[in-house]
């Protein structure tokens, strides 16, 4: 076999056994991943115009090329201690899909940072064990050991409209 | 053909159901015995042009529906028949009925066959007896359908000298003849002239076609479906394989027609099955759409081409006006500085226009949305028994779309209304001295930034008393107390409000009003009654002309920007302390002339860290928003402009209070007040507040 092949024949093999692509970001210590598909772009953090009336994890709307995107706080979201936002603050843009067929919405994510991008073969991705009350695992896809680090992998779609984000919605 | 033919069908809707409104108002326009030839072109050309995009789409009832209609139209056309009450009456029915099965199609729903039947049994019974030779009849003849399949079909094609002038093409006619069956044709030249007189663009030939197969005629008619108008065309079947090409001479076709019964019943036997594959195709079709129908907001918009030339135009200056400052700016001074300035206000110039033109594609003239009262009333008078005539003006006035669509059902409410309660009889309107035929009146007009719709008749008037007394015995008023006319006529939208003293099914249900004003509420406008008894009643609705851009006053508040839009805002003034009064150590009001106006503190609401909290000197905007008042405290008022309104909607969700939000010039996000919500919401919370302190 020369070279080519073989490079052929490695890339091709990481093309099926690839599964999915995660990226993942730094949340107080931990590392949570979610799918890169649904990435749209990553920023860093800039002043946002607060709205009256809502959660304080949801940090206010910003001005995305025209369009109003909400912006999230993860930390305060999980309710984990605020932090001050600093040079690495980045916010995550995502589009999170609605799950009863409604239309897909785009969403800002704050976090304390970005870490890395790890192919994630199928079957990696264990299932998160029941911690009964303490923590809901509704919006955790999984976990997974990557190059010997855990990663939380989020379901993004159950996270960020679960709670107050559509509630009202369904009420109106 | 693999062309996808849905993506163009939205089209051949759009366009059908303007050939039907077309049709609608000519038909409105005629009257029995005097046919003007033009009118009749044009319905006829309407029709001629639905049946067409209709067969192309593959929805066969609406295509054979139509070629009835348009058969009778053709007779109408070539003076054969005239022109009766009845007829326009069933032609009224057929655009009816024609709009139905469309918009059945496009939302997927099932269609009223019983109706459809009644009505083209009417038309086939006007048509007569011409009527026996089509198709139709030969349906009935379907029991003996289980004859063996047909295995050829001879096919004489002469095509008239202009045929391919309309674009259409014999050789991929029979290319896709070829693709049904064994196909071989004989051409005939005899026609054909010498080289030097020979036109290349006409056609000069004709064939005779032997297709072998078992095909069913109706797919090689749909081949010929574009060009049977433009050519003589015969489709028979052979009667058995191995005959000689049967020459077009029409006492052999009686010949063969008439040996070959069997022949006859074969043809017979087509039409049941492609009915039964068109059902299947509108099943299939149905579930399309339906599906497509939860997206609305694909429609597409007709623009007229003088708006998009404008368009044209104004980028044209504006890129002048781009290059012009670029290349100031690469080498500039101060003493260029006037020069930058006349640059920058040109811009200014420039974007203005074109927001407007960009505005004014969306705006389509409120004809679209009073076209279809001439219709109404035409009807609504019949059945009522009495006369009105409808009188429009201000048509050409322009409206946002999207405002239009949704004022139609308001304007048909309103309109119903005035014909139903407002004109009285013929008799009654004798009696009391005016002339027998009663006017209803719609009129359009642009007013500041507003559209004004007025709906005015010169009818009985509204009755102030019956109101009244209806009023005190819902209990919406107290007995005794004493209610200026307008608020008395305002109860009239009061949900489940009628004073009709029958129910028709017209009116008189007591629902609608209250929708009504609803309606032009979320529309941002409002609607006002006026009445004069025994000479009729106007009622005029107040719209902004469009939902997307809207005029604010930009307030501050702590480090926040907010938008008040300036329709709501009656006026701003510093606060006077000696105004100011407690209720109860609580809720604060201001005395504002003879009114009394809550004050709302604005950061308490939004829960934001105002400049001030103390009142004396305090800015105070008095707004109204549903029709109630109030003073709201804010730190300083920034400027007015013109915003984009951009909803929170999209990506987050409603909120209480926030109309949407905005974008400013220094590309932040600014949030605009719904004054109504916060006048709301600040209720609330003192409702709140009020119960802590009952609940410590």
């Amino acid at each position: 076999m020369d070279a080519a092949q073989n490079i052929a024949h490695e890339i091709q093999h990481d093309l099926e056994s690839d599964g999915e692509q995660f990226l993942t970001f730094i949340l107080a210590g931990e590392e949570y991943g979610v799918d890169i598909l649904r990435v749209q772009e990553i920023k860093g953090w800039d002043s946002v115009t607060p709205i009256p009336n809502t959660p304080e994890y949801i940090r206010g709307v910003i001005n995305l090329r025209g369009t109003i995107v909400p912006i999230i706080d993860l930390r305060r979201r999980f309710q984990l201690e605020a932090v001050e936002y600093g040079p690495m603050t980045v916010v995550i843009v995502l589009r999170v899909e609605n799950p009863d067929g409604g239309k897909s919405r785009v969403m800002g994510l704050v976090v304390d940072a970005v870490s890395d991008v790890y192919n994630v073969p199928e079957g990696a991705i264990k299932a998160a064990p029941d911690f009964g009350s303490v923590v809901d695992v509704n919006f955790v896809q999984g976990l997974a050991t990557l190059e010997d680090v855990m990663v939380i992998m989020l379901d993004i779609d159950r996270l960020l409209n679960a709670d107050e984000l559509s509630a009202v919605e369904h009420i109106i | 053909m693999s062309i996808d033919m849905e993506q163009f069908k939205v089209t051949f809707v759009e366009e059908s159901l303007e050939g039907l409104d077309i049709m609608e108002s000519v038909l409105l326009d005629m009257h029995p015995g005097a046919a003007d030839a033009e009118a009749i072109d044009n319905i006829f050309r309407a029709a001629h042009s639905i049946k067409g995009g209709a067969a192309t789409f593959g929805l066969g009832d609406i295509a054979n529906f139509t070629h009835v209609v348009e058969t009778l139209l053709d007779e109408v056309r070539n003076g054969d028949r005239d022109i009766t009450q009845d007829a326009i009456v069933l032609f009224l029915s057929s655009v009816d009925c024609i709009r139905e099965m469309l918009s059945a199609d496009q939302n997927g729903e099932a269609v009223d066959h019983a109706h459809i039947e009644q009505i083209k049994a009417g038309l086939d019974k006007m048509l007569g007896s011409k009527q026996e030779s089509e198709p139709d009849s030969s349906v009935s003849d379907t029991a003996a359908s289980t004859v063996t399949k047909e295995n050829g079909w001879k096919i004489i094609f002469k095509p008239f000298p202009g045929m391919l002038r309309t674009g259409n093409d014999v050789v991929r006619m029979f290319r896709e003849l070829a693709g049904l069956g064994d196909f071989s044709a004989v051409v005939d030249v005899e026609n054909l002239p010498p080289l030097v007189d020979m036109d290349p663009e006409e056609a000069y030939l004709n064939w005779h076609i032997t297709l072998n197969g078992e095909i069913e005629k109706s797919q090689i008619s749909e081949i010929f479906e574009w060009v049977e108008d433009d050519c003589e065309l015969e489709i028979l079947p052979l009667v058995d394989s191995n005959t000689e090409i049967v020459a077009a001479n029409s006492n052999e076709m009686d010949e063969i027609t008439e040996e070959g019964t069997p022949v006859d019943l074969q043809v017979a036997s087509p039409p049941l099955e492609r009915r039964a594959e068109e059902d299947r195709r509108q099943e299939s079709d149905r579930r399309q759409p339906a599906r497509k129908a939860s997206s609305p907001e694909s429609s597409s918009i007709r623009v007229g081409i003088d708006k998009v030339d404008d368009l044209i135009n104004m980028v044209g200056e504006l890129v002048i006006t781009q290059s012009m400052l670029s290349q100031l700016g690469e080498d500039f001074d101060m003493g260029r500085v006037e020069r930058l300035n006349d640059g920058l206000s040109e811009l200014e110039r420039n974007t203005r226009e074109l927001q407007e033109s960009v505005m004014r594609i969306r705006m389509l003239p409120i004809s679209f949305a009073f076209n279809r009262f001439p219709r109404m009333v035409h009807d609504l008078s019949a059945k009522l028994d009495k006369k009105i005539e409808l009188t429009m003006s201000g048509e050409q006035t322009e409206l946002d779309k999207t405002v239009m669509e949704k004022i139609g059902d308001p304007l048909v409410h309103l309109v119903r209304n005035s014909i139903d309660h407002g004109i009285e009889t013929p008799e009654a309107r004798k009696a009391a001295g005016k002339p027998e035929t009663g006017v209803v009146n719609l009129n359009a007009y642009h007013q500041g930034g507003n559209i004004i719709i007025e709906i005015n008749d010169d009818g009985a008037g509204l009755n102030y008393e019956k109101i009244l007394a209806k009023a005190i015995e819902r209990g919406l008023v107290g007995e005794n107390e004493d209610l200026p006319e307008e608020k008395v006529y305002e109860l009239l939208f009061e949900p489940g409000f009628s004073t009709a003293d029958v129910v028709s099914d017209v009116s008189g249900r007591g629902v609608g009003m209250d929708v009504v004003k609803r309606n032009i509420m979320a529309l941002g406008g409002r609607v006002d009654v006026k009445s004069v008894p025994g000479e009729g009643s106007t009622f005029t609705i107040r719209l902004p002309l469009t939902l997307a851009i809207l005029d604010g006053q930009l307030v501050r508040v702590g480090d926040n920007t907010y938008i008040i839009p300036l329709v709501s805002i009656v006026e701003s003034l510093l606060v006077d302390q000696k105004n100011v009064n407690e209720i109860a150590g609580k809720a604060e009001v201001y005395q504002l002339r003879s009114d009394y106006l809550p004050i709302i503190r604005l950061y308490e609401v939004f829960g934001v860290e105002p400049d001030r909290r103390s009142l004396d000197d305090g800015l105070l905007v008095v707004v109204e928003g549903d029709s109630k008042k109030g003073g709201l405290l804010v730190d300083e008022l920034l400027g007015q402009q013109q915003v984009v309104i951009k909803s929170l909607e999209t990506n987050f969700r409603r909120v209480e209070g926030l109309s949407g939000a905005t974008i400013l010039g220094d590309g932040t996000v600014a949030l605009i007040v719904d004054v109504a919500g916060v006048v709301r919401l600040s209720r609330e919370d003192e409702r709140c507040s009020n119960n802590q302190i009952v609940a410590a």
